[in-house]
């Protein structure tokens, strides 16, 4: 079948502003659409910029609008988007060329909420793991899926208001470590969501569960946290 | 030269590999870890079924076994000191990921969670022994994860989407290396006393793999250039279950679950081959019974793949007639709900690729393409070694896939990856630091970045008369067709006839992206001459290796011949021209013997 691919395009050593170029393919519908990217890219115009590495969904690279929602370019199939199709860069973060924005506001985020396990106790005395029952474990399963695509904080209006807003992906993250057992930070990290620029920034636009390749439920994981730190208990 | 930077050690990738290397080495050593992605991009988070130690955690088991197994499933080309000395190292380094809060599954009592996966086995038995410990079946992501947020926790320096092009050694000792700034397109020199390539493997060069775009042999192509040999290249691992056509990796865990092989006739057909533990042989055997199959007619509606079968009425039926059990001793069954937690990704893959569920439907899979077994030769403590005597190149040191120590010999064992990159990372990174510490810093030339930039110039200003996109289709499919599985003379002639060929039309292609931003044009056109350099090597080794072992199979010498190839191969390229030599297997405590699953 032939689709036709309309993609944005910005390169800021020759363009002033960006513009829209569109060429005519032929795909397969099992086609993704990082494979017509490729496409483009080798016979087409080989300036086309994008970044993309595991090809299956599961590193985060290639986070970009299709069709005006935010999926991974790897994981969206020419029969779920059909044959007119539209490519854009992730809003809310800048552009640098053609469909690579600027990650650092995002990782910056991240990094915000000590995004790493913190138990200073002492380890088990046999020298083995600490322990941790499955239900423990499944407490905080889902949020454990993160690949940091940035899809979420992209669609959410709260960001593209202010980057400082840490977004979804960074209180994913937060509920990762808050609702593990075994952490010994979770006060900490609550005191830093509950800042002006955390989880009083989220108004449930719903934006970021949608948009979520790994099907992360990230409204409840937010609304989890919110309720954690109006009572003081994480259970 | 503008931009120069200085470090004791710097680390080249940040998988698993090198933000363990990164991770230790900044204990004691200023280091950077430079890497073409975002750390969290890097391959080690594909990695699904789970990395192996004998934790014992549902039954019997122990280091010897584990090392036995890994010999055994090398086909005794392995390196045993360095088996060994991994297999004991395994427990505490899995105890190390779980005390850095890696969220494993867990038993009912709140250990680590454990698998079986092929060719891992209780010596007395023989059966498949629980060895493999899992975070769902997304274990790899877990690791890169943990290791990156604990790389931010203790404050390592990264220079992320930095793409090292050029390895700098002065009076035969590492000095440091080249790379370019992805966001500007500007050259940096990091001048180092060590330099730990962490640059993960090279299956991008066959058509149908599992890997990851940036999988280009870059650190084991840089390397080469300059003059360090690689090692037993001739050995790539084909995994038997890919997702027909695609190739994205359907994990052994599935079959570590009870999931069976079904071919067109609606035969389970391992046992077969395979008679002990059927499904759960090593890969190279259960890919090459795929091929059988297929060859013989019995490919599902006469097409080359046949059926993974994980849909819980057919787990119960085979793992009833196979006498499985749970560790209490009751026979072994498994509900769609069970499926659907221990593999979401993999059902996920299937729904979103292929349309199928695998709960209910079986899945069509072929083998691809997956690990590089060969590489940059190294001792067990990570220290690059040149030649067949194993002499130390000062200051140079690799670990990961890209390495080869050798622990996987002629055909790796599943879940053994991921074990070589915590526990090879972790002592590379002490070594190199641990040398920096007494030695210093090698006076830079000249021009650092000459070769470097000369390399991009001919890029820039070839005739345009070949298309880069062209040679790299025509590379991967020859390949997969004359170097995969199968091999023999004839077709691996062709394909270096082929190789010659595309590394002459590669001489004509041009860069349409005058641009310095993100050229990324400039990038791929550079790995495609990576992966043409990788590919010979892995086509000489092949066809100078006249016997089939481990996943390499020679269908004009089928069989194993200890008396002339219990050997390492070792290949130079120098001035233009391929050497070929020899180093010996370590051998211990386990003679060469037949390989029967
Ligand atoms: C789909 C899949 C599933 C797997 N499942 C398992 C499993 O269950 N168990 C197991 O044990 N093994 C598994 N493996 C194998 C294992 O995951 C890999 O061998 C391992 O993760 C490789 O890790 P690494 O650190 O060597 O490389 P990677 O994690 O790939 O890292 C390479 C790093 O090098 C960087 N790099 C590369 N070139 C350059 C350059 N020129 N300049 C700068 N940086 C560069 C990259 O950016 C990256 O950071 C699996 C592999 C695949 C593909
Ligand atoms: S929560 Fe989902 S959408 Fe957001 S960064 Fe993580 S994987 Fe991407
Ligand atoms: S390329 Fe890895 S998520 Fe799409």
């Amino acid at each position: 079948m032939q689709v036709t691919l309309k993609i944005f395009r910005y390169n800021p050593e020759v363009d002033k502003t960006f513009h829209y170029e569109t060429y005519t393919l032929e795909a397969e519908e099992t086609d993704r659409i990082l494979d017509l990217l490729e496409k483009v890219k080798g016979y087409h115009d080989g300036a086309l910029s994008f970044r993309r590495s595991c090809a299956h969904g599961v590193c985060g690279s290639d986070a970009m609008r299709i069709n005006g929602r935010n999926m991974l370019a790897c994981k969206a199939l020419v029969r779920d988007v059909g044959n007119r199709i539209t490519v854009e860069p992730l809003l809310g973060l800048k552009v640098v060329k053609d469909l690579i924005v600027d990650m650092e506001p995002f990782f910056d985020n991240y990094k915000k909420i000590l995004p790493y396990f913190i138990n200073d106790s002492p380890l088990p005395a046999d020298g083995r793991e600490r322990l941790q029952s499955p239900e423990q474990r499944a407490r905080f399963d889902e949020t454990t899926k993160c690949i940091l695509c940035a899809a979420c904080t992209t669609s959410c209006p709260s960001f593209w208001a202010s980057d400082q807003y840490y977004g979804p992906a960074a209180l994913v993250t937060a509920h990762r470590f808050i609702f593990d057992s075994r952490d010994e930070a979770a006060a900490e990290r609550m005191h830093i969501i509950a800042e002006t620029d955390g989880l009083a920034r989220c108004h449930t636009a719903y934006n970021c569960t949608l948009a979520c390749p790994r099907e992360i439920p990230i409204t409840k994981a937010i609304g989890e946290l919110k309720m954690a730190t109006i009572t003081g208990k994480v259970e | 030269m503008a931009n120069v930077h200085q470090f004791d050690v710097v680390v080249v990738g940040a998988g698993g590999a090198g933000l363990m290397a990164g991770l230790y080495a900044s204990r004691t050593a200023r280091t950077a870890v430079i890497s073409k992605l975002y750390p969290t991009r890097s391959h080690t988070g594909a990695a699904q079924g789970g990395i192996s130690a004998a934790l014992g955690n549902y039954e019997e088991d122990k280091p010897e076994w584990h090392t036995y197994d890994t010999v055994k499933g090398s086909d005794y080309l392995g390196d045993q000191d360095a088996i060994e000395f991994m297999c004991n190292e395994a427990i505490d380094a899995i105890i190390e990921l779980e005390h850095m809060g890696l969220p494993f599954d867990r038993t009912p009592q709140g250990r680590i969670s454990q698998r079986p996966f092929g060719g891992h086995t209780n010596n007395v038995t023989g059966k498949p022994v629980r060895r493999a410990c899992h975070a769902a079946d997304r274990t790899g992501h877990m690791i890169l994860q943990t290791l990156y947020q604990q790389c931010l926790k203790n404050k390592v320096t990264f220079f992320d989407e930095y793409q090292v092009l050029d390895f700098i050694a002065v009076n035969g000792k590492a000095a440091g290396v080249v790379a370019v700034e992805l966001a500007t397109g500007e050259l940096h020199t990091f001048h180092a006393k060590a330099v730990i390539f962490a640059t993960g493997g090279h299956g991008r060069i066959f058509e149908v793999t599992s890997n990851a775009y940036a999988y280009t042999g870059d650190g084991a192509a840089i390397l080469l250039r300059r003059g360090i040999p690689l090692e037993d290249m001739e050995f790539f691992q084909f995994h038997p279950t890919g997702i027909y056509k695609l190739g994205i990796l359907i994990t052994e865990g599935v079959r570590g679950e009870g999931g069976v092989l079904i071919n067109g006739l609606g035969e389970r057909f391992m046992p077969k081959y395979a008679p002990t533990v059927k499904d759960l042989a090593s890969r190279d055997v259960i890919s090459r019974a795929i091929y059988t199959e297929i060859r013989e007619g019995r490919g599902v509606n006469g097409k080359n793949y046949v059926w993974l079968d994980v849909r819980p009425e057919s787990v119960i039926k085979y793992a009833a007639m196979d006498g499985r059990t749970n560790p209490d001793g009751s026979p072994y069954t498994i509900t769609a709900e069970q499926v659907l937690q221990k593999l979401p990704d993999i059902i996920d893959f299937c729904r979103v690729y292929l349309g199928v569920d695998p709960v209910t439907q079986m899945m069509p899979i072929q083998p691809t393409a997956h690990y590089t077994m060969g590489g940059i030769p190294t001792n067990k403590f990570g220290e690059v070694v040149i030649d067949s005597n194993n002499t130390v190149f000062s200051g140079l040191y690799a670990a990961g896939e890209c390495a080869c120590v050798s622990v996987h010999g002629a055909n790796r064992l599943g879940t053994n990856s991921l074990l070589d990159l915590v526990v090879f990372g972790k002592y590379a990174g002490l070594k190199a630091a641990e040398y920096a510490k007494h030695a210093d810093f090698e006076k830079l030339p000249q021009e650092p970045e000459a070769e470097a930039k000369s390399q991009f110039e001919a890029l820039r200003n070839g005739s345009d008369k070949e298309n880069a996109f062209d040679i790299s289709t025509e590379m991967k499919k020859v390949m997969f067709e004359e170097v995969g599985i199968y091999r023999n003379e004839q077709g691996m002639k062709r394909a270096l006839e082929k190789i010659a060929e595309w590394k002459e039309r590669y001489t004509h292609i041009r860069v349409q992206d005058t641009g310095r931003i993100f050229n990324t044009e400039l990038l791929n056109a550079w790995e495609l001459g990576n992966m043409l350099d990788v590919a010979e090597v892995v086509a000489v080794s092949a066809l100078n290796r006249q016997e089939s072992r481990g996943g390499h199979s020679r269908e004009d010498f089928p069989q194993r011949d200890d008396a002339n190839w219990l050997k390492h191969t070792l290949v130079w390229k120098q001035n233009g021209k391929i050497n070929i030599d020899y180093k010996p297997v370590t051998i211990t405590n386990y003679q060469p013997k037949e390989r029967v699953y």
